[in-house]
């Protein structure tokens, strides 16, 4: 199964990225766009089939590694 | 003085960072291999150099920090081993855990590779004894990653026991907004342990150690690493 680790800047952490981006969307005509913040999605195929451990498992590579809880939360979604 | 300097896969400071300690303290670093699962016996100093250890993938210092050799170093800190992280290395210490905080983006979203200037904030440190109390002086910065950010709480902690060494300020010595060129929380520029003995910082001081290129300001933290060895 699949896991997909969404990692996010934390509120209140500079997103300079997402700044940019909501910059140049403004700049290419698009109304409407408030506060855009970038992050990233990282896929892992796991081979653990029961739901809950693989969720608890891409929860705890997570915490150590793919995120940096110091600036970013993550979340897990098992597919 | 024995120390040691570790080459992870994208490090390109290395060579810079043995000339410097060769230069000031006599002896000739050892050049360690992240790999590697413990450190040469006798080590005094471990150096984090800079560079952009696996191509920066994830985050700054991210992969680096999960290296053989960050196992040992964790374990030399906690003696009370002395560690020094330039650049990339000061990310890798974050990451690592061995300091806290995080190195974002920088504000601007350039790469900055610039002079910059350095106010010493205090001068009891392994790293800093041989500078005047309250000196500024010149260095140089190379990173697209150096906005040092941490929350308020932890800031106030490090402000509280005496922990920033290190703060980016004009020519004059002055603390302003302008001359925090990456943003930095409180123009943050280098931190230090609770036992002062680990320190991280994102300017070069190796750049400046030879009067042919680019002057001798940053000698005087070398001639205080010789001199903390010397007596130790």
């Amino acid at each position: 199964m699949k896991a997909y680790v969404t990692v996010m800047p934390k509120n209140g952490v500079l997103d300079p990225q997402g700044k940019a981006i909501g910059h140049a969307l403004a700049g290419l005509g698009f109304a409407g766009v408030g506060e855009v913040r970038a992050g990233k999605v990282i896929e892992l195929e796991l081979s653990e089939t029961d739901p809950a451990r693989a969720q608890a498992a891409a929860e705890d590579m997570a915490r150590k590694l793919l995120a940096n809880t110091v600036i970013e939360s993550f979340r897990v979604e098992v597919r | 003085m024995k120390a040691g300097i570790i080459l992870f896969p994208g490090t390109n400071r290395e060579r810079d960072m043995a000339l410097a300690l060769h230069r000031v303290t006599g002896s000739k670093p050892a050049i360690i291999w992240h790999g590697e699962s413990a450190l040469p016996a006798g080590t005094d100093l471990v150096v984090l150099p800079g560079g952009f250890s696996y191509g920066d993938y994830l985050r700054c210092g991210a992969m680096a920090a999960q290296s053989p050799i960050m196992r040992a170093i964790a374990q030399f800190a906690a003696r009370g081993g002395h560690v020094l992280g330039v650049c990339n290395g000061f990310q890798i210490l974050i990451e690592a855990g061995l300091l806290p905080g995080a190195l974002l983006k920088n504000a601007s979203l350039r790469f900055l590779s610039m002079d910059c200037h350095l106010k010493v904030e205090r001068t009891d440190t392994p790293y800093t004894s041989h500078f005047q109390p309250g000196a500024v002086f010149r260095s140089t910065m190379a990173h697209g990653d150096g906005n040092y950010f941490a929350d308020d709480a932890t800031l106030d902690q490090l402000e509280g026991e005496g922990r920033v060494v290190l703060r980016y300020c004009t020519p004059g010595g002055e603390v302003a907004p302008d001359a925090n060129r990456n943003g930095s929380s409180r123009s943050i520029a280098g931190i230090v342990s609770p036992n002062r003995r680990v320190l991280g910082l994102m300017p070069h001081p190796e750049n400046q150690v030879d009067p042919l290129i680019d002057g001798t300001d940053g000698l005087p933290m070398f001639q205080s690493i010789a001199a903390t060895f010397a007596t130790a």
